[in-house]
């Protein structure tokens, strides 16, 4: 670059700057740049064509003024006037004028093209540098259409200088990331890969991050890389530190490039030819040598740049994961780095034994630091990097040391950070439950985790809880014991409450015999928490006794009296009130034997991913997971039953909802108890769809396509058609799980035909409904659906939407017309109105296109006032067909509307208006 | 009740910083410059909150006062606050600047111990004040006792805004109504917005403890008088009279008499004060007519035309007449002829600046200017901000006039004829902007 001598200086400039920096005042300062821009307006206008050199200082002036944080809106053409100056700094000072103030749109973009072409063409290196940073540092689209064809060209030339060449290099790159389709490959892509051969180190520095960033998107083209950036890699490794001059830092040879490689070699799998995998092991090996040689330097800045080597070849031998020789090398270098004295070093081995601990090679050698990683997680100061000592105590967990990580995780637990509590109480739960050998083990521990940080304890996890112990006989009788203990504390956590209003809801019995707990003393300590419990706890409690009373007879007086109190029976909050009406009388009416029916033993749940699993990743966020997803992937072998969403990606498996992911359990006993139904477990979330599928019918009213009922295992669809008094209904079943479902039958409270029986997973069966309309109803056919999915009958129905609506004819007609129709529907009970706030926002279009969905004319010009809405159809029926006439006022201000419905059946208009009523 | 005091100059330095409650920490100093002076966006609301701490600010030249509180006060009153210890400085001071507020800062902690007992203000009546903080430190030592509990019980009296025992051997009153008046009106020549504030600012220099009594032709009045006397008169005396919106008065005002009977009635205190302050805005006397006349002459040049005529006795003077034609952002150069004064083009303001002497009523002077512009790539158009104007008139454009001004003083031997009262009116502009 050619150095600015001393007269190419600015005075100008220099004294402007000044005087800025000298202003007392914000005021002061705006001023003297109003001056400025004033004379320099008056410069650019004037008579005189102006010099280079003033050309270029006050362009510079603009510069400054706009960095300041001012609008500059002219000089532009002054700056691309600069871009065909032949001075270097002239030059230099347009294209940083373009590349700050310019933007895409521009009508200048041509002229801008036009220079940076000249520039590209021309021989001299330092101004197609200059051409290149510009094309760089704009980088926008139009940029990349005009030279993305170029500049392949320019970096792949033989004839191209070196520095050219780097700078062709990461402008490439720069325009790929912007606008990766415009950046065609072609032949010149393999020569790029030859760069990596070239002399200059510069050059294969900036190549190598353009090769990285394009294998990562064409895996294949530049598969040829690998064995290049393995010889290139040795090389550097094998110099002696004193051979690459330039690029030695701190004794370090090339530790930039060399960071580079290995991350280019993490691209792709370990190369399958023996002599490359050999040489690249040998450079591993070297490097993992290296990092035991004494420093050559105290600085450090010789050991960041080692050890960034290292850490890199550290991620490669992971990315292999085929070395177990390598792996374990790794494993013990980063053991002597958990307690090097500098903090980052000891934050990136905890982060890279994380993954080193999900391969099976190293996972023995990781396992040797574990009381490091322990006294990190005790001692460390630094909380992210406790939290990372808390990861890879979760990692390195199995069933060997789990009690003892789960153990030591608890009792830090209580001093943790409260920013990583919640992320550890999870990892808790997901390792207590996923090396329980023996279950009371796992109670013990959860009962323990909610006791310790009962805050942070998620509903997932104490659902869990109660799920695992619903489903083994073996533990539940331990379970009520232990809960009852720890209810005894007098202080005891709402969770704790809630899991052992539960369980000894369900298990109280198992205990009883003990004259410590009998009856009496359980309801007593439970009730005893229960004014302390929030609403939702309270709800669980009364269903705890409901279920007393089904367990031990002798309790029942005692709980209707608790149940008959004023303070449950009139309870201000309507669940409870509602529950404990509900149970008083259950138990007064109903005999022992309906009694034990409704209020049996909750049946077992479903096997299905842990919930808490979901949680943690949705915690962490895609990205964040990958120990998550390799343990993922190694699970998914064996267990895995009935996954719905086990497409493995983290996206899809945050998706669900905690409700719905736990089925049975959200809903709780109450609603079992209270409308018990004969085995069928998923009767409680179908009803919590129902009330969905009410709003979905609602909203077929006024279309005819789209999508019926949604839930995580079944998605139905609609089509239908309708045509005078006959309509025909094309219903979809699709089937959103990976398992099919059997004996899949539907029936329908009219007439259909009958469907397949069996729905492959993830896919999608049709059946087809003939209807006729043979006079006019308010009643939707039901449609009962039933299937088993993974053993469990599925039951569910849903209202049809068809409504009388469907079968509407519009009839057009003139303004005196309807009016004449109107008054003659002027009997009383012919009208049907209603008055109500809309649910919507009041758009006209919106209003139009529902009206006309419904099935009726939309007359214009009819209503005196432009804002009202009238409509007139027939409806056909087989046996007659009704006229109807409708009007809709809308009143804006009140957010109201008022719906005026005549027809010449009282039944059809009454059932219009409730129809449309829900629509606004 | 304010919490503490910060004055800052405009780096954002803390200059003087009172705290007066525990509540108010230092950190509270460093929220308002980061967040307030600092601010990347101007802040323009004179009261901010951070972190549940609400800051009341005015600004003087380039001195920020900020008064700073964590309760829920009455912002008014803390405004008010602000404005009368601006007051007190430069009546001690003369200007706020950043070097008098440095020279004095031992003063100004004075004063606000003596303004602000733990956040509650207290006296801030300048002429009392200036009887026991004095610049001279040395000299108020040398208070005998007498004097000193002749101050106590003057400031903790009811009159506590004047003292007793004050003997001139000339009586004498000065009453000067000060007026801005601020207008916006169309190109065409309609009233926009009008309205006139106007201030009734008095020097005394009575004997002994004086009752005054200020009259002036307010509506009120008038219509009261006029229907007690002869009806028909009506019409005639209310062209005379004004409406006033409203009012506040200097604490010396006994307001029960005028809530009873609209009569201003007083004991002025020594020396200069404001006896009230008004606002009017009904049959507001427009001193200045501007027509203004643009044309866009393509893209690159712009003529403006603008006449201004004065519009008020031919006997009288108005003077410091400034018109400020705001010129385009794309504006490179500017040639101006007028008849009358100097005109000149101010790049720095982005404005032609007109300046006239004087100028009789009843006349009319012209300006008209070619401006070239440069074209530039921007799209929007010029805006057109207002043509604005400044003047300085001897009459009140809110037509206000002083009746009488009685001084009772029945201890002493003279009388209301005795005392020579020097009436003066000042109109002056606030924002009287024409569009163009």
């Amino acid at each position: 670059m050619p150095a600015v001598s001393k007269g190419d200086g600015m005075r100008g400039l220099a004294v402007f700057i000044s005087d800025i920096r000298n202003c007392k005042s914000k005021e002061a300062e705006i001023k003297r740049i109003n001056k400025e821009l004033a004379n320099i307006r008056s410069k650019f206008k004037g008579d005189k064509a102006l010099d280079g050199y003033s050309k270029k200082k006050y362009v510079c002036k603009l510069l400054f003024i706009f960095l300041l944080g001012h609008d500059i809106d002219f000089g532009h053409m002054e700056a691309v006037n600069l871009l065909s100056s032949n001075k270097y700094t002239e030059k230099q000072i347009g294209y940083l004028f373009i590349s700050v103030l310019v933007n895409s749109n521009s009508e200048l973009i041509r002229l801008i093209n036009n220079a940076i072409k000249n520039d590209l063409s021309s021989r001299n290196p330092t101004f197609m540098c200059l051409a290149l940073h510009c094309i760089a540092n704009v980088g926008s689209r139009e940029m990349a259409e005009a030279f993305a064809g170029e500049i392949p060209r320019i970096l792949v030339a033989g004839d191209t200088m070196d520095s050219v060449k780097q700078s062709a290099a990461l402008c490439l790159l720069r325009l790929y990331k912007t606008s990766p389709d415009l950046v065609l490959m072609g032949e010149w892509t393999s020569r790029v890969v030859h760069l990596l051969n070239d002399q200059h180190m510069g050059v294969v520095t900036a190549a190598i991050s353009l090769i990285t960033c394009l294998s990562q998107k064409n895996p294949d083209e530049f598969k040829t890389c690998v064995s290049l950036a393995v010889s290139r890699l040795s090389r550097i490794v094998s110099s002696a530190s004193t051979d690459l001059q330039d690029y030695t830092y701190y004794f370090v040879p090339a530790p930039w490039l060399s960071c580079k490689l290995l991350r280019l070699l993490q691209c792709y799998p370990p190369p399958e030819d023996g002599a490359v995998k050999g040489r690249l092991v040998e450079c591993l090996e070297t490097i993992l040598n290296k990092a035991q040689e004494p420093p050559k330097s105290k600085k450090v800045q010789h050991s960041n740049a080692k050890n960034a080597i290292l850490f890199e070849a550290i991620s490669l031998i992971i990315h292999y994961d085929s070395e177990p020789n390598l792996l374990v090398r790794a494993c013990n270098q980063l053991g002597q780095f958990l307690q090097h004295r500098e903090t980052n070093l000891r934050y990136l081995a905890l982060e890279s034994m994380c993954t080193l601990a999900s391969s099976e090679f190293s996972h023995e050698a990781v396992k040797t630091h574990i009381e490091t990683v322990i006294n990190a997680l005790k001692t460390e100061r630094d909380v992210s990097v406790r939290q990372r000592a808390a990861d890879l105590l979760y990692a390195m967990c199995d069933r060997s040391n789990a009690k003892q990580i789960v153990a030591e995780m608890l009792s830090y637990l209580e001093t943790a950070d409260y920013s990583i509590r919640e992320e550890m109480v999870l990892k808790v739960a997901i390792l207590a439950e996923k090396y329980a050998v023996d279950y009371s083990w796992y109670v013990d521990t959860i009962l323990n985790l909610i006791r310790i940080a009962g805050d942070y304890v998620s509903e997932e996890v104490w659902y869990r809880v109660i799920q695992i112990v619903i489903n083994r006989d073996d533990v539940q009788g331990y379970a009520a014991k232990t809960v009852f203990e720890a209810l005894q504390a007098p202080a005891c956590h709402e969770n704790m409450v809630k899991v052992g209003g539960y369980i000894l809801g369900e298990f109280g019995n198992l205990i009883a015999g003990d004259p410590r707990s009998s009856p009496l003393v359980q309801f007593n300590l439970l009730h005893s928490k229960f004014h302390l419990c929030s609403v939702p706890t309270r709800a669980l409690l009364l269903s705890a006794y409901i279920k007393f009373i089904n367990l031990f007879p002798e309790t029942k007086s005692t709980i209707q009296e608790v149940l008959r109190s004023d303070s449950q029976i009139r309870n201000s909050d309507v669940e409870l009130q509602q529950r404990a009406v509900e149970y008083l009388k259950l138990s007064s009416i109903a005999s022992t034997d309906v009694l034990a029916t409704v209020l049996e033993e909750m049946p077992p749940f479903p096997e299905r991913e842990s919930s808490i699993l979901a949680k943690l990743k949705k915690k962490k966020g895609p990205g964040a997971v990958s120990v998550n997803e390799l343990e993922e992937g190694k699970r998914e072998g064996g267990e895995l039953n009935g996954g719905g969403e086990r497409g493995g990606d983290s996206s899809a498996i945050s998706t669900p909802s905690p409700s719905a992911d736990l089925l049975g359990l959200r809903a709780g006993p109450p609603v079992t108890a209270a409308a018990p139904s004969a085995g069928s477990l998923l009767v409680d979330v179908f009803s919590e769809a129902g009330s969905g599928s009410l709003a979905s019918y609602f909203q077929f009213v006024c279309k005819n396509n789209g999508v019926l009922f949604e839930n995580q295992l079944l998605q139905i669809g609609i089509k239908s058609e309708y045509r005078q008094n006959l309509g025909r209904m094309y219903l979809f079943y699709g089937n959103k799980t990976s398992v099919q479902f059997v004996t899949f039958t539907t029936t329908l409270n009219v007439q259909a035909k009958p469907v397949e029986p069996l729905i492959e997973g993830g896919a999608q069966v049709q059946q087809v409904i003939n209807i006729e309309c043979l006079t006019d109803f308010s009643d939707a056919p039901l449609l009962n659906i039933k299937f088993r999915y993974g053993g469990a009958l599925q039951n569910l129905t849903l209202k049809l939407p068809v409504t009388i609506n469907k079968f509407f004819q519009p009839t057009e007609m003139a303004s005196h017309d309807f009016f004449q129709r109107w008054k003659q529907l002027s009997l009383p009970q012919q009208e049907a109105q209603k008055i109500f706030k809309a649910n919507h926002a009041m758009d006209t279009e919106v209003l139009k296109a529902k009206l006309l969905g419904l099935g009726m004319a939309l007359l214009e010009n009819v209503d005196p006032n432009p804002e009202n809405f009238v409509c007139a159809g027939v409806i056909q029926t087989k046996a007659q067909q009704v006229g109807s006439l409708l009007r809709l006022e809308p009143n804006a201000q009140a957010q109201m509307y008022r719906l005026t419905v005549r027809s010449s059946k009282d039944t059809v208009s009454k059932r219009l208006c409730e129809l449309l009523a829900e629509q606004f | 009740m304010i919490g503490g005091l910060f004055i800052y100059n405009h780096k954002g330095e803390v200059l003087i910083s009172r705290v007066y409650r525990d509540d108010i920490g230092r950190n509270a100093v460093d929220a308002f410059r980061v967040n307030v002076i600092h601010a990347r966006q101007q802040v323009r609301s004179p009261v901010t909150n951070f972190a549940r701490t609400s800051f009341f600010h005015v600004k003087r030249s380039n001195i920020w006062l900020a008064a700073v509180t964590k309760q829920n006060v009455n912002a008014a009153m803390v405004f008010e606050f602000l404005y009368k210890m601006c007051d007190v400085m430069t009546a001690y001071f003369s200007k706020i600047s950043e070097e008098n507020i440095k020279n004095n800062f031992v003063l100004i902690y004075e004063l606000l111990d003596e303004i602000l007992d733990f956040g509650y203000p207290q006296n801030s009546e300048t002429g009392a004040l200036k009887t026991f903080i004095t610049q001279q430190g040395i000299k108020s030592q040398h208070h005998t006792k007498e004097e000193q509990s002749q101050i106590t019980s003057q400031v903790t009296g009811q009159i506590g805004w004047r003292r007793e025992g004050i003997k001139y051997r000339r009586n004498e009153l000065f009453l000067d109504v000060l007026e801005s008046v601020n207008l916006l009106m169309s190109p065409q020549g309609q009233v926009l917005s009008a309205h006139v504030s106007g201030r009734v600012v008095m020097k005394s220099y009575l004997s002994g403890m004086p009752e005054c009594k200020f009259g002036m032709n307010d509506k009120i009045v008038i219509d009261k008088q006029g229907k007690g006397g002869t009806t028909d008169d009506s019409g005639k005396s209310g062209k005379q009279s004004i409406a006033i919106d409203d009012c506040t008065f200097h604490q010396c005002v006994r307001l029960s008499k005028f809530d009873s009977e609209r009569s201003i009635s007083f004991i002025p205190p020594d020396g200069e004060y404001e006896l009230m302050r008004y606002r009017t805005t009904k049959d507001i006397i427009l001193p200045f007519r501007v027509i203004p006349l643009v044309r866009e002459v393509g893209r690159t040049k712009l003529e403006v035309k603008v006449v201004i005529k004065s519009n008020f006795k031919p006997s009288l003077l108005a003077q410091k007449i400034e018109v400020r034609i705001p010129t385009p952002l794309n504006t490179s150069g500017v040639q101006v002829i007028c008849m009358k004064g100097k005109a000149k083009y101010k790049a720095s303001e982005n404005a032609i600046v007109w300046k006239i002497k004087r100028m009789a009523g009843m006349k009319e002077s012209q300006i008209s200017a070619e401006i070239e512009l440069l074209p530039t790539n921007d799209k929007k158009k010029w805006a057109r901000p207002p043509i604005s104007m400044n003047f300085e008139v001897p009459f009140a454009p809110s037509g206000l006039k002083v009746r009488y001004l009685k001084v009772f003083e029945p201890k002493l031997n003279y009388s209301d004829h005795d005392v020579i009262k020097w009436v003066r009116y000042i109109g002056r502009s606030g924002i009287y902007e024409t569009r163009c």
